[in-house]
C-alpha cells in the first residue's frame, strides 16, 4: 500500500487545523511521517485532548478529605472507609450509539467498565443515562430499542449489574442521541492503578483481544465531529464489543493485580495504542519503546497507522515489573488470554513506534498528552436566551380537569415508568442490590462491612437550556437530593458534559455557564468532581442539542438497614412534605407536555434550604422517622405523591389536604418548586418527628395520610385530584410501551 | 459437608453462590476451576448462572466440553447432588444430565424481574423442607429461559414427578401472564430421574438474606444441607 504523502492537505482531512499542523512542524522540525500525523490528529482531537474544556474544566472543585484521586485519571477514587474505596466514572459514547446503536451503546458499557477496573478495582454497578429524540422521529424506536439491548446485552454478559439510570425524550436529540454510562467498582484502597508508566527497562506488555481494523477515527472523525450527511458513511469507525472477552480480561487484570508484579495499565479505548502508549508515558514523565510486529493482529498486513489507530475493544497495556513477564503470561493464559511484550519503558520522554525495526514514528510524549494545546474559545450568549424568557405565567390558561392533567402526564414519556428498559438489564447480580431501579436511587450493600452505597445519574437539558448556570445547579442538587433521599450521604460526584460544537461562541457560553453553575451548587453542598467526560458537537446539520451536563454521584449510608425508598407502605402513615412550593411554572414538564412551551425560567433554588431539607431527611431515615421519602422533581408535587403510591407490589391510595395560597392550582399540583421532599411517617413517630423538624430551620407541613384506592388532593377546600389509583399506576406502568410499540404497523 | 462451585470462562453468579455457601451458612466451599477433574472430596456440586463462554453458539453448549463436565457427569452419577442455576441449568441440559433445551423467552428479551414458583414435589434433597405448593419469590435474569421438550419427554417428566418448580402467581396460580418466559407447562426447575440432579432458572443465591429485601432462596440451600446432615 502506497503511504499518502504528508502535507497541509492531508492534515486538514485527518482533522487537524492549519494552526496545529503549523504547530507540529514546528515542534518537530520536520515533516511528519503519515502514521506520526494520525497520531498527532487523533490525540490533539477534541475527544482525547479536551482542548476546548480544559481551561474551564478547572473551575470545579476537585478536592475533599475523601478524595484520593480527582480528575486525570482513567477513573475517580473516593474513600469509603473499612480500608476501601470506590472508583468510579461517566462516559459519553453519543456518536457511535446514533450511527450504531447497539454496538455503539454496548462498547460504551464495555469502555467504562475497562476504565474502572484498570484502577484495580471490580465493577460492581453500572448506571446509563440516556436521552433521545421524539417519538414521532422515526429513528427514535430503532435506537431505544439497539440501545437498550446494546447495553443490556454487554453488561449482563460481563455479569455487573445495571442498577438504575434516566431516560429522557426531546426533538433536540432527533438527529444525535446520548449515550452516557456509569460505572463504580470498588477496591482496597491502598491497591489503586494508574495509568502511570515508570521504571527503565521494565516491559510494556498488550493483553487481551487481538487488534483489527474496527475503530479507526473513532475518536479522532466521528466523535471530534458534527452530523450531517456523510455520518452514515462513518460506520465503520464504530468499534464491535465482545463481552464474553472482557469478561475474561476483567478477571485477569484483577488476578494480576493482586500480586505485585505490575507498575501501570491502561485500557486501549479512544485512540487505542496511540493513547494508552503515549499516556502512560506522558504521565509517568517518561518514554516507551514498542515494536509493531509483535502486536497481536487479527488480519496480516496491517499498517503501523492502522495498529496505532484502530479502537478494537477488550484490550489493555501494561507495564510490569523486569522479570516478571512470564508470570504475568501465565495469569492471562489461564484465562485464555494472549499478553505479548511489545516494548519496554525508556528514560527520553518518547515514544518510539517500531515496525520490523523500522522507525515508523518517534514523537515526544507530552505535547501529545498532558500538554496537548488547548484554547479558550470565544464565548457569546446565545440569542434565543432574550425571547424564551419571556414568559407570562398568566398567559397560560389554567385547565379545568387537573385528573386529566395528572392522567396525561404519567403516561408521557420523560415521566412514564421505565420497567420496559430496566427489565431488560440484570439488576440483581452479584448479590448486593437493596434497592432496585424505580426509585430515586439505586442502593448497593458493600460486602464485608455493614455500609451501602447510594447511586444516582441525573440530567435536565430544559433546565439548563432555559438557563444555563441555574439548570447546572439544579441538576447537581437533585442528584445530591435523590441520594438523600435513600438515606444516602453525597460524597462525589462524576460528570459528563454533553454539548453542541464547541467552535460556537454560544455553546461555550452555554459550558462555560454549567460548569459554574456546577461547581457553585458542589461547593455549597460540599460534593467534589472527580472524574468526568466532555462530549462536545453533538449537533446534525448545525442543529444542537440541548445542553446537556448528566451528573452521576454517589454516597454513603454507615448502617445499610438504614436505607429508604420512595414508595408509602402503611395505610394511616402521615405524608409530610419538607420544602417550600412556590408560584412556579416556568421550564416544568407540565408546561411542555401539556401547553407545548418551554419557556420561562427554571425553578429557583436556594443551596441553603436544599442542604437544610437533604439534611433533615436524611436524620429521618436515620433514625427511623420515615417510612418513605421520595424528591418532587418532574411533574411536581403531584406526580411524586402519584409516585410513592406506586408501590411495585401493592399500590397505596393517599389523601392530602393543601391549605390556601396565592399559588394558582396547576403550578400547586404539577410546578417543579426545588428542595421539596415527600415524607411518609409512621403515627406514632409523629411527635418526635415534629421535635426534629421544629428544630430544623426548613419549612414543612403535614399535608395528609396513606390509604384508600385513590390520589385525592384538596386545596383550599376544593377538590383538585381524586382518581383511582389502581388506574392511574396501570396508565404509568404501560405507556412507555405503548409509546414505542403502538404505532407499529401504521 | 462440602460444596463446590464451578467457574467456567464466563460464570458471572460463581461469587454470589459462594458468598451465600460461605458467608451466609459459613460451609465449607471451594471455586473449582473448569480444568479441574476430581471432584470426590465433594458432596454437593453447585453450577452457577452467568454467560459461559460468553454463551456464544448456544446457552450452555460450548461449556458442556469443559474438562470439568465429565467429571460432573461422573459425580452425578454416583449419586451425589448437582445443582444447576439459571446458566447452570442450560449447561446440565446441554452435557445431558436433564432432558429438555431452553428457547428465547417469549418476549425475545432478557427479563430480569421477581417471580413467583410453586414448588411442585418435596420429594427431591433440594426441596425436602418445602411444602408442596408452596410459593416462593426469586429472581430471574435470563434471556434463554422457556423450557422445551417434546411431547414424549414431557410425558415421561410429568410420569416421573420430575417438574420440581412452577411459574406461579404470588397466590399460587398458574397463568400466562406468570410464566414470563413462555415456559412449556410452567415449568420452571427440574430434575432427573434419580432426582439427584436440579436444575432451575431462577436465582435462590439472589434472595437469601434478609438485607437484599426476601429469603426464600434460602429455602433451596436449607432443604440441601438438611438432606446432606442427614445422610452423614
Amino acid at each position: 500500500m502506497k503511504v499518502p504523502e504528508v502535507n497541509l492537505k492531508t492534515a486538514l482531512e485527518q482533522g487537524l487545523t492549519e494552526d496545529e499542523y503549523q504547530r507540529i512542524l514546528e515542534l518537530l522540525g520536520r515533516v511528519p511521517t503519515f502514521t506520526e500525523l494520525g497520531i498527532f490528529a487523533l490525540m490533539w482531537s477534541e475527544h482525547c485532548s479536551y482542548k476546548s474544556s480544559r481551561a474551564l474544566l478547572k473551575q470545579f472543585p476537585t478536592t475533599g478529605e475523601r478524595v484520593i484521586q480527582g480528575p486525570g485519571e482513567n477513573a475517580g477514587v473516593v474513600d469509603i472507609g473499612d480500608g476501601l474505596a470506590v472508583v468510579f466514572k461517566i462516559e459519553s459514547h453519543n456518536h457511535p450509539s446514533f450511527i450504531e446503536p447497539y454496538q455503539g451503546a454496548a462498547t460504551g458499557v464495555g469502555g467504562i467498565l475497562r476504565d474502572v477496573f484498570t484502577m484495580g478495582a471490580r465493577p460492581i454497578a453500572s448506571l446509563d443515562s440516556l436521552r433521545f429524540g421524539s417519538f414521532d422521529h422515526p429513528k427514535t424506536r430503532w435506537l431505544v430499542e439497539g440501545v437498550v439491548a446494546g447495553i443490556g446485552d454487554y453488561g449482563n454478559c460481563v455479569g455487573v449489574p445495571t442498577v438504575g439510570g434516566e431516560i429522557y425524550f426531546h426533538p433536540s436529540y432527533n438527529g444525535n442521541i446520548l449515550v452516557n454510562a456509569f460505572t463504580l467498582g470498588i477496591a482496597p484502597k491502598n491497591r489503586i492503578f494508574l495509568g502511570r508508566a515508570k521504571g527503565v527497562g521494565n516491559p510494556v506488555i498488550y493483553v487481551g483481544s487481538k487488534t483489527g481494523r474496527d475503530g479507526i477515527h473513532g475518536a479522532g472523525l466521528l466523535a471530534s465531529a458534527e452530523f450531517d450527511e456523510t455520518s452514515e458513511e462513518k460506520r465503520p469507525t464504530v468499534q464491535v464489543g465482545d463481552p464474553f472477552m472482557e469478561k475474561l480480561l476483567l478477571e485477569a487484570c484483577l488476578e494480576l493485580m493482586q500480586t505485585g508484579y505490575l507498575v501501570g495499565i491502561q485500557d486501549m479505548g479512544a485512540a487505542g495504542l496511540s493513547s494508552s502508549s503515549f499516556e502512560m508515558a506522558g504521565r509517568g514523565g517518561a518514554g516507551i519503546v514498542m515494536e509493531l510486529s509483535r502486536v497481536p493482529c487479527r488480519e496480516p498486513g496491517m499498517t503501523p497507522y492502522e495498529l496505532m489507530l484502530s479502537e478494537s475493544q477488550e484490550r489493555m497495556l501494561l507495564i510490569a515489573n523486569k522479570g516478571a513477564e512470564e508470570k504475568v503470561r501465565r495469569i492471562f493464559e489461564k484465562w485464555d488470554l494472549e499478553a505479548v511484550v511489545i516494548g519496554e519503558v525508556t528514560d527520553d520522554g518518547m515514544v518510539t513506534v517500531l515496525n520490523d525495526g523500522n522507525v515508523a514514528a518517534k514523537l515526544p510524549a507530552k505535547p501529545l498528552s498532558i500538554s496537548a494545546p488547548f484554547y479558550h474559545r470565544p464565548m457569546r450568549k446565545p440569542g434565543y436566551l432574550k425571547d424564551i424568557a419571556q414568559f407570562e405565567p398568566a398567559s397560560v390558561p389554567i385547565p379545568s380537569d387537573m385528573n386529566q392533567v395528572l392522567k396525561s402526564l404519567l403516561s408521557s414519556p420523560n415521566i412514564a415508568s421505565k420497567e420496559w428498559v430496566y427489565r431488560q438489564y440484570d439488576y440483581t447480580v452479584r448479590d448486593n442490590t437493596v434497592l432496585i431501579p424505580g426509585s430515586d436511587a439505586a442502593v448497593i450493600r458493600i460486602k464485608g462491612t455493614t455500609k451501602a452505597l447510594g447511586l444516582t445519574v441525573d440530567g435536565n437539558s430544559r433546565y439548563c437550556y432555559l438557563h444555563p448556570l441555574r439548570g447546572a445547579m439544579l441538576v447537581a442538587a437533585e442528584a445530591a437530593r435523590n441520594l438523600s433521599c435513600c438515606g444516602a450521604t453525597p460524597l462525589a460526584l462524576t460528570d459528563c458534559l454533553n454539548f453542541g460544537n464547541p467552535e460556537k461562541p454560544e455553546i461555550m457560553w452555554q459550558f462555560d455557564q454549567c460548569i459554574k453553575g456546577m461547581s457553585q451548587a458542589c461547593r455549597v453542598l460540599g460534593i467534589p468532581v472527580v472524574s468526568g467526560n466532555v462530549s462536545f458537537y453533538n449537533e446534525t446539520f448545525g442543529s444542537p442539542i440541548f445542553p446537556t451536563p448528566t451528573v452521576g454521584m454517589v454516597g454513603l449510608i454507615d448502617d445499610c438497614r438504614k436505607h429508604c425508598d420512595q414508595w408509602f407502605k402503611e395505610e394511616k402513615d402521615i405524608i409530610l412534605l419538607l420544602g417550600d412550593t412556590r408560584d412556579e411554572l416556568g421550564g416544568s414538564e407540565y408546561l411542555s407536555v401539556v401547553h407545548k412551551l418551554e419557556r420561562g425560567d427554571p425553578p429557583a433554588l436556594d443551596l441553603s434550604l436544599e442542604k437544610g431539607v437533604q439534611e433533615t431527611c436524611r436524620e429521618m431515615i436515620g433514625r427511623g422517622m420515615a417510612r418513605s421519602a421520595h424528591d418532587c422533581s418532574e411533574g411536581g408535587l403531584a406526580v411524586a405523591l402519584a409516585e410513592c403510591c406506586f408501590h411495585p407490589r401493592r399500590s397505596f391510595g393517599a389523601s392530602v389536604e393543601l391549605k390556601s395560597s396565592s399559588i394558582r392550582e396547576d403550578a400547586l399540583l404539577f410546578g417543579e418548586s426545588q428542595s421539596r421532599i415527600l415524607v411518609s411517617v409512621p403515627r406514632q413517630r409523629m411527635k418526635q418527628t415534629e421535635r426534629l423538624l421544629d428544630k430544623s430551620s426548613i419549612p414543612w407541613a403535614a399535608i395528609g395520610s396513606v390509604g384508600g384506592e385513590a390520589l385525592r388532593v384538596v386545596y383550599g377546600g376544593e377538590v383538585l385530584l381524586d382518581y383511582p389509583i389502581r388506574e392511574l399506576h396501570h396508565l404509568w406502568s404501560k405507556a412507555l410501551e405503548r409509546l414505542l410499540f403502538s404505532k407499529e404497523d401504521e | 459437608m462440602k460444596f463446590g462451585v464451578v467457574v467456567f470462562p464466563g460464570s458471572n453468579c460463581d461469587h454470589d453462590t459462594y458468598y451465600v455457601l460461605k458467608e451466609v451458612y459459613k460451609l465449607d466451599v471451594d471455586y473449582i476451576w473448569h480444568k479441574q477433574t476430581t471432584l470426590s472430596s465433594y458432596d454437593c456440586i453447585i453450577l452457577p448462572g452467568g454467560f459461559s463462554y460468553g454463551d456464544y453458539l448456544r446457552s450452555g453448549a460450548i461449556a458442556r466440553f469443559s474438562p470439568v463436565m465429565q467429571a460432573v457427569i461422573n459425580f452425578a452419577h454416583q449419586g451425589r447432588l448437582v445443582l444447576g442455576i439459571c446458566n447452570g441449568f442450560q449447561v446440565l441440559m446441554e452435557a445431558g444430565l436433564l432432558p429438555g433445551a431452553m428457547l428465547r423467552n417469549k418476549t425475545l428479551k432478557f427479563i430480569c424481574q421477581d417471580v413467583h414458583i410453586r414448588v411442585e414435589d418435596k420429594q427431591t434433597p433440594f426441596t425436602t423442607l418445602c411444602r408442596e405448593g408452596e410459593v416462593l419469590r426469586l429472581p430471574i435474569a435470563h434471556k434463554d429461559g422457556n423450557y422445551f421438550a417434546d411431547a414424549k419427554m414431557m410425558k415421561e417428566l410429568k410420569k416421573n414427578h420430575q417438574i420440581i418448580f412452577r411459574y406461579c402467581t404470588p397466590e399460587g396460580t398458574l397463568t400466562e401472564e406468570a410464566n414470563l418466559n413462555g415456559s412449556l407447562d410452567y415449568v420452571a426447575g427440574i430434575c432427573n430421574r434419580e432426582r439427584n440432579v436440579l436444575g432451575l432458572m431462577p436465582h435462590p443465591e439472589r434472595y437469601a438474606e434478609s438485607i437484599l429485601g426476601n429469603e426464600d432462596g434460602k429455602r433451596i440451600f436449607d432443604s440441601i444441607i438438611t438432606y446432606l446432615s442427614k445422610e452423614k
